[in-house]
């Protein structure tokens, strides 16, 4: 089937997108502010259609074993959740990343610390791309800021998944999980069948055929030296993510003479300010980065010999403006603006911030 | 055309539909459209609002410092979005439920009377759109037929059979609305 426009939630728009990417299993646990991924799943019965497995399993912790179980037989397979939900799937993360085990992920976040409230918040940052959960680990770590951006990393997220065998993430907020706007569906794309897994993913434990030795996916190494071996093999990974893969959007950067850098939700409501700061005449750009790792620190250290200050304007207490700071490494003045706990910064807000701290010192 | 609207009043008003179907109306028209609403633990006779913004151009920021467009449903509303209309903007109300008069005088001001209208029609599910009909009125940003598309679009099947009661409703709020 072919392409379609609709009108939904971010939240919607995952749960569809899933669908059509050729997704063979989601399992999940509801929570506030992303339950309408499991909600439209159950509605929409792909069981019928496309024969994609949808689970409402018993915890988060179940749900992120059964994606660990899933990946290992080399089938597409996700779930999401919301902060303190991905807090509890953290060791099931830590250990796919340790299997180099490829899996979508996907965080609608909320503010924090603790069940802290429903509202939206980006205070997830440190533990999406520094980490989380134990060892030394990396996760894909895309941004949406529009609907039509929550339906396209699906596919987007599981292509770069199963590229490099390592967990993806989608992290989102709760602003575009419950905002609606149109979204272009992308045409059904089919399931693998067990022919293209096998040859696709020669690691897959599928059972195994005489011509080759057992797969076995673990993470444990109780040889260091083997477990070293298996380390320098994920960093090597690593730094062919980062040469590769490296995301980003400029909005009006050009003649820039300060910049906005802004991720998911914050970057929309930053593309007002820089309407807002060009009609005062401040000449403002903004850089949004698409993935939060790789991060892009190239792009940012160049335009540190562009323009007079930048503010990262992030709905939390300042994380992302760490990974600025080390872009730029102190040419100029770098400042964060956030809210917290989930409250929402306004344009004139964001505005009023960058003069204070950046244009007027 | 940009249009950035708030509609704002008591949870269970139908505020957030009635923003749901002005965008279902403006996708139908091909145009960009984004919806945000103040989600959270709300309830019926709680708060609630939604942003509604229609345009030919990508959308921006779903998060507005000012409106071109303010529908406010009850008195908390009005003393909360009263000063966030742009000059010249325009500010809907209804009667029913608003004690203090508008200040503003560097904007349009109109009254739909949807509580009383729609408790006349016998529907009181109808006031959402009678005060839909008033905002088309005023500012007829999508056609008719769109909108009549849009709610077929936006209601289950079962419930297509309340589409004329819902026409008629938006032609009582174009009927009704007047400026203040």
């Amino acid at each position: 089937m072919s392409e379609e426009i609709k009108l939904l939630k971010g939240n919607e728009a995952i749960a569809y997108a899933a669908i059509r990417y050729g997704t063979d299993g989601y399992f999940g646990y509801p929570i506030t502010p992303q339950s309408e991924v499991l909600e439209t799943l159950m509605a929409e019965m792909p069981w019928e259609t496309t024969g994609m497995v949808v689970l409402q399993a018993e915890s988060e912790v179940a749900a992120i074993n059964m994606v660990y179980g899933g990946a290992a037989t080399g089938k597409r397979v996700m779930t999401s959740s919301s902060s303190p939900g991905i807090s509890l799937k953290l060791e099931g993360i830590s250990y796919l990343a340790g299997a180099d085990l490829p899996c979508l992920i996907v965080n609608v976040m909320r503010g924090g610390p603790g069940l802290g409230t429903i509202q939206p918040s980006q205070a997830d940052y440190f533990q999406t791309v520094k980490g989380g959960g134990h060892g030394d680990y990396r996760l894909i770590t895309l941004a949406p800021s529009s609907v039509q951006e929550m339906a396209d990393f699906v596919g987007l997220g599981f292509d770069l998944a199963f590229k490099y065998a390592n967990p993806a993430i989608i992290l989102a907020d709760g602003i575009v999980g419950q905002m609606m706007e149109k979204v272009v569906l992308p045409p059904y794309r089919a399931r693998k069948t067990e022919e293209e897994i096998r040859q696709e993913n020669p690691w897959a434990a599928r059972g195994k055929t005489a011509d080759r030795k057992p797969n076995i996916i673990t993470s444990l190494e109780l040889d260091a030296a083997m477990m070293e071996e298996n380390n320098l093999r994920f960093q090597a990974k690593y730094k062919k993510i980062e040469e590769n893969e490296v995301r980003y959007e400029e909005f009006q950067c050009d003649d820039a003479e300060y910049l906005l850098i802004a991720f998911g939700s914050s970057a929309r409501i930053c593309q007002k300010v820089v309407e807002l700061a060009r009609a005062e005449g401040i000449k403002l750009g903004l850089l949004r980065p698409i993935t939060l790792w790789p991060f892009p620190t190239k792009a940012i250290a160049a335009y540190a010999d562009k323009v007079k200050g930048m503010l990262s304007v992030e709905l939390n207490a300042g994380q992302m403006v760490e990974d600025v700071r080390l872009a730029v490494n102190g040419k100029i003045k770098v400042e964060h603006y956030g809210r917290l706990g989930g409250i929402i910064f306004t344009p004139d807000e964001i505005l009023e911030a960058l003069k204070e701290t950046i244009i007027n010192q | 055309m940009k249009e950035e609207i708030i509609i704002a009043g008591f949870g269970g008003q139908g505020v957030l539909s009635m923003g749901k179907i002005l965008a279902y109306s403006g996708l139908m028209e091909g145009k960009e459209v984004t919806w945000m609403p103040s989600y959270g633990p709300e309830q019926r006779g709680g708060t609630a609002n939604v942003t509604v913004i229609l345009s030919d151009q990508p959308i921006s920021s779903p998060i507005l410092n000012e409106y071109d467009i303010a529908i406010v449903l009850n008195q908390p509303s009005m003393d909360k979005f009263e000063s966030k209309v742009k000059p010249g903007g325009i500010l809907i109300y209804d009667s029913y439920g608003i004690h203090k008069p508008v200040t503003r005088t560097d904007i349009n001001v109109y009254q739909v009377d949807a509580m009383d209208a729609a408790t006349e029609m016998k529907n009181e599910k109808a006031f959402n759109m009678i005060i839909l009909g008033g905002l088309l009125k005023i500012v007829p940003m999508v056609e008719l037929e769109n909108v009549l598309l849009g709610l077929k679009k936006s209601l289950p099947e079962r419930h297509h059979k309340l589409i004329p009661m819902n026409e008629a409703a938006i032609k009582k709020g174009m009927e009704i609305i007047q400026k203040v």
